[in-house]
């Protein structure tokens, strides 16, 4: 098997070349050594079996982020048969570094200049033949978006792997990157000069006009809370109704197809598949569209440049509580799951900082803190002030963050310079942006499974047992264990019920309900928010909703900023 | 008069020429990276409110950055 590592930088549009030439095959790869998760993928290149490895984007092979040393501990540990350098074929005035470091270590490589189709657009002319020569490898201009070139890409890495040597691992990398870095820059715009010609006037006017609006001084942070507000609204507005089919068609399936099914087994295994896990599954599957569709509509913004814009307009403010414009879109995109988001602050080289959004991201309500939210709502309030609790819970999440960032930011203090890129915008196609969302949402699902499926069979056992209590009463062990919280919990007005359904919310908050609708015994939908709504009384609804905001993020999220900060302590 | 010696005193709409950067190593390594190189035109395209980062193009690329770590882009008088 032949092994290709995919090297760019960021904003090269990357993984979308990598997507398009491994289909949905791609999983975590388990590397020696390394501390983060690869994707890579297995493919078929006329018969010659290939695996290909995505590597983290970097700018410099020689930098100190730790991503930039994840790449050269990979290059140094594992052998390569061919490296494809991904890099913008309108900024090649910079980007061209990458390639020139690949051919400064001897590594057999291919480069693709991807969004070839935009350089055209922008004016930017490049002599592939030349720059082939002057690299010593091929130079492929393609467009991964919009499936150009793609065949030829594929046909060159064939070529290329069968004429090229074995694989082997450079041999004194650092020394030889150094050796040849004060060179560089000279090498760099010679190449530039002799093969590609750039306009001499900025031509992409779209970004310019929509900059001049949507980067506007006082218009610019209105319009983007707008636009965050309409889409949450529309998320919702399409998601709910999908999810409340669903979950009642689920249930149907249950009763009807089920239930006949299980029959001749024993009352407790009857019970325990049916009323234990397939109510807390079906319960969590349910809320997957309203997920889906949350991805769906962070990638259409992400991709489309406006994500980074945010940085830009919230920077200031972020600034004065001690994180970053970085800090604030991580933020925005733990509203779908808080555990990207904080894998997402590896690209923060300062501890402090990093350490501080690590801090306030877990305050970001994410979806399956929402979907609990959205059910209470919908149970004790009436559909218009139904809205406003729900926005007021955003706000509270908001309030707690900043506060949280505000107490200690003396703690974490930080000096982290921020620069960061500021891409053309870029209309998304609906392809790219389906299979981006499908792939999040069968990660998540994935990622999230095994613990949803242990929490809700540990509630459901907890309810039964011991053998013969009546199910969920006093005397099973939820029932003793609601009534151990309830001194604590009593006078903020949470029984015991509740208090069971939130214990097991550390454990991931799609528990939550997937827990009250086996605790209450109720799988549909509308039957359990009768079942809730003649045993809690508003007030103590909203209690429970404030409580599920703000007591703990789910293990999942533990897990991943123990491991991310290296620090137990912080984790408290 | 005497011309604006860093990029953060460039005034809005107005091109300077990369002269040095006063930055450490890490920070040094991403400007390059990101095209922030000596002999390098770059304009200021927007300030951000309330002190907020500068909006910069350097050749083919569209940066935002803080108007300290602009403090210590040096311009060719």
């Amino acid at each position: 098997m032949s092994t290709i590592a995919v090297l760019g930088m960021p904003n090269t549009g990357k993984s979308t070349l990598f997507n398009r030439l491994t289909g949905h095959h791609a999983h975590i790869g388990n590397w020696p050594g390394l501390t983060v998760d690869l994707m890579q993928a297995e493919l078929q290149l006329s018969g010659r079996n290939v695996q290909l490895v995505d590597l983290p984007g970097i700018y410099d092979l020689r930098g100190h982020s730790d991503d930039e040393a994840v790449v050269r501990r990979f290059l140094e540990q594992t052998p390569v048969d061919l490296v494809l350098v991904v890099l913008n074929a309108s900024q090649l005035d910079r980007q061209l570094r990458l390639a020139l470091q690949v051919q400064q270590l001897g590594l057999p490589a291919v480069v693709a200049l991807n969004m070839a189709d935009e350089a055209a657009r922008f004016g930017v002319s490049i002599n592939t033949e030349s720059l082939s020569a002057a690299l010593g490898q091929p130079v492929l201009p393609l467009s991964a978006k919009y499936r150009q070139g793609l065949e030829t890409l594929q046909h060159t890495l064939l070529e290329q792997l069968e004429a090229g040597p074995m694989a082997a691992v450079p041999e004194q990398l650092e020394e030889r990157l150094a050796a040849a870095d004060a060179d560089l820059e000279g090498a760099m715009a010679a190449l530039v000069g002799r093969s590609v010609t750039l306009p001499g006037r900025w031509r992409d006017s779209r970004s310019r006009r929509l900059d001049a609006v949507l980067l506007h001084p006082l218009l610019g942070l209105p319009l983007f809370f707008l636009a965050m507000a309409l889409m949450f609204q529309g998320i919702y507005a399409i998601g709910v109704p999908v999810q409340e089919a669903l979950g009642g068609l689920l249930d149907q399936f249950g009763q009807l197809a089920l239930k006949p099914l299980l029959a001749p087994l024993p009352a407790l295994l009857q019970g325990f598949l049916l009323e234990g896990l397939y109510q807390g599954l079906g319960t969590v599957m349910a809320f997957l569209p309203v997920i889906a569709l949350f991805f769906l509509a962070m990638g259409v913004v992400e991709d489309s440049g406006y994500l980074s814009r945010a940085a830009y307009l919230m920077d200031a403010f972020m600034e004065r509580i001690g994180l970053d414009g970085r800090s604030f879109v991580l933020s925005l995109m733990g509203f779908g799951c808080n555990v990207p988001a904080i894998l997402g602050t590896r690209v923060m080289r300062d501890r402090g900082l990093r350490l501080l959004s690590m801090l306030v991201i877990p305050f970001s309500l994410c979806s399956a803190r929402q979907n609990v939210f959205l059910f209470m709502a919908a149970v004790f309030f009436p559909p218009r002030i139904g809205g406003l609790v729900i926005f007021g819970l955003y706000l509270m999440s908001f309030v707690a963050a900043m506060l949280t960032a505000l107490l200690f930011r003396g703690r974490f203090p930080s000096n982290e310079p921020l620069v960061l890129e500021l891409p053309p915008y870029r209309l998304p196609t609906a392809g790219q942006m389906l299979s981006r969302a499908w792939s999040e949402v069968k990660h998540f699902w994935l990622w999230s499974r095994r613990f949803i499926i242990v929490g809700v069979v540990a509630v459901w056992l907890l309810n039964n047992l011991p053998v013969g209590v009546e199910p969920a009463s006093n005397a099973s062990l939820a029932g003793q264990l609601g009534r151990f919280t309830q001194p604590l919990l009593a006078p903020i007005g949470i029984n015991p019920k509740l208090a069971v359904a939130l214990l097991f919310g550390f454990i991931a908050k799609e528990i939550v309900l997937g827990g009250l609708a086996v605790i209450y015994g109720q799988a549909d939908p509308a039957a359990l928010s009768r079942a809730i709504a003649s045993d809690v009384s508003w007030p103590q609804a909203v209690s429970f909703m404030l409580f599920t905001l703000l007591y703990t993020p789910c293990l999942s999220t533990v897990a991943v900023i123990r491991s991310e900060s290296k620090k137990l302590s912080f984790t408290l | 008069m005497e011309a604006p010696a860093r990029l953060v005193d460039l005034p809005t709409g107005a091109t300077g020429t990369v002269a040095s950067l006063r930055a450490d190593q890490g920070l040094r390594q991403r400007l390059e990276a990101l095209g922030l190189r000596p002999g390098q035109a770059v304009q200021v395209l927007r300030r951000g409110w309330w002190s907020g980062p500068l909006h910069v193009r350097v050749g083919m690329t569209e940066l935002m950055l803080r108007r300290r770590d602009a403090a210590r882009v040096s311009l060719a008088a």
